[in-house]
């Protein structure tokens, strides 16, 4: 038998703003594969939106290219917003 | 359903997405039963009698399938499938749960007794101390599980079938099963998608894949008419408002069924209906009876255990 597919699940909680990647799993088709998802990864009442994408559609960025790509930012600490104080009368920040 | 309060306002940044609760968390909360304890009142001029004889059907029904469904744990083709079904069987133990409840209620006699002390509830002794002869499920729910395209096609006709009740059941004059009912259609919608877009995929599939879902549809097929026949009680219980006649639902199930075996490019099967009276008659194959041994010996050796 041919193996299927194998799909990235990504799960909006309910109270989540944004999707989640949760996991991985193996459908025929896309439409099976949102099936699939909801039994496998909200079936503990945890979602409220699901969108699966077929894993050979991501285009990832290389272990080899780790340095080039994330070491120059780690010694930017002026990047973090943490140089202020918030005035305490300011909310929601 | 509890009412989600608003979120606090807190000086963390993503405290106030989440509420502050735990809701963020991979778990999810606000589980709820309304159902239970299924002992509303009951609704007035009608026998208590025929009113648990109706959940013993709906409820035998359900659990009777959920069992043959969680035969499949462990051993369904793919991983993803094997939690699938099991979902399914535990949506269907849920339904039969509350039935039980409920039948018990409208009518104790029908609960087999069990010693003094016995800490076992009352539908758990419907489940686990009744002879096959007491149960009331069709003889679809009942028959052995055969290959994975037998499975689908069974529980294809099946849901198809128990939706289209659910659908009207919503409407009866009894709380609990309108409150089943409303809860029912939710989940039976997804187990009548999951088992047509299966039935679909295997008749459109490989011409192995699809001898093997058309014969098991031939196997299922033969208890096609008992589902719409209507028992007595039914029938008595339809007429007060408070059951649904399965042969006025025969139609509607006909479309999608036709629907679905069009889409597969199957036709309505040409096989001899199974002879016999009818499981709601308390009259089974002996599928369910070696079903039965097994699910119940464990009860049976302990009617004192407590689970």
């Amino acid at each position: 038998m041919t193996e299927w597919p194998l799909y990235e699940v990504f799960v909006r909680g309910k109270r989540g703003l944004n999707h989640v990647h949760v996991g991985s799993l193996h459908a025929p088709d896309d439409e099976m594969a949102v099936r699939h998802a909801r039994d496998v990864y909200t079936r503990r009442n945890e979602g409220v939106s699901i969108w699966v994408v077929r894993s050979d559609a991501i285009t990832a960025s290389s272990p080899d290219e780790k340095d080039p790509f994330f070491a120059p930012s780690g010694d930017k600490v002026y990047r973090h917003p943490t140089f202020y104080e918030i005035p305490g009368h300011v909310p929601h920040i | 359903m509890s009412p989600i309060s608003e979120p606090p306002i807190s000086d963390s940044v993503y405290e106030g997405l989440f509420g502050g609760g735990d809701d963020h968390w991979a778990f999810g909360t606000g589980f709820s039963d309304p159902l239970a304890p299924a002992d509303a009142p009951l609704p007035s001029g009608i026998s208590r009698a025929a009113l648990a004889a109706y959940c013993l059907m709906l409820g035998d029904d359900a659990l009777v399938l959920s069992n043959r469904l969680s035969e499949w744990s462990g051993r369904a083709p793919d991983l993803e499938v094997d939690i699938a079904l099991a979902n399914i069987a535990l949506d269907l133990l849920g339904q039969a749960q509350v039935l039980l409840s409920r039948a018990a209620v409208a009518d104790p006699s029908v609960v087999p007794r069990l010693p003094g002390g016995s800490p076992v509830p009352a539908q758990d002794a419907l489940a686990f101390f009744r002879d096959d002869r007491a149960f009331r499920n069709t003889r679809l729910a009942e028959a052995e599980n055969g290959d994975f395209g037998e499975t689908i096609s069974r529980l294809l006709l099946f849901a198809t079938w128990r939706l289209a009740i659910f659908g009207r059941l919503t409407d009866s004059a009894d709380a609990i099963l309108s409150g089943v009912a409303a809860k029912g259609v939710k989940e039976l919608a997804y187990h009548r998608d999951f088992a047509a877009r299966w039935f679909v995929t295997l008749a459109q599939g490989t011409p192995e894949s699809r001898r093997r879902v058309l014969a098991g549809l031939d196997v299922a097929w033969r208890h096609h008419d008992e589902l719409f026949r209507a028992h007595p009680v039914e029938q008595e219980l339809a007429a007060a408002g408070v059951a649904v006649d399965p042969a006025g639902i025969a139609a509607e199930a006909g479309a999608v069924l036709g629907q679905v075996l069009a889409a597969g490019h199957a036709k309505l099967p040409a096989v001899p209906q199974a002879g016999g009276r009818p499981g709601r008659d308390g009259l089974h194959t002996e599928a369910l009876s070696r079903m039965l041994a097994q699910m119940q010996s464990v009860a049976r050796a302990h009617p004192l255990g407590r689970w």
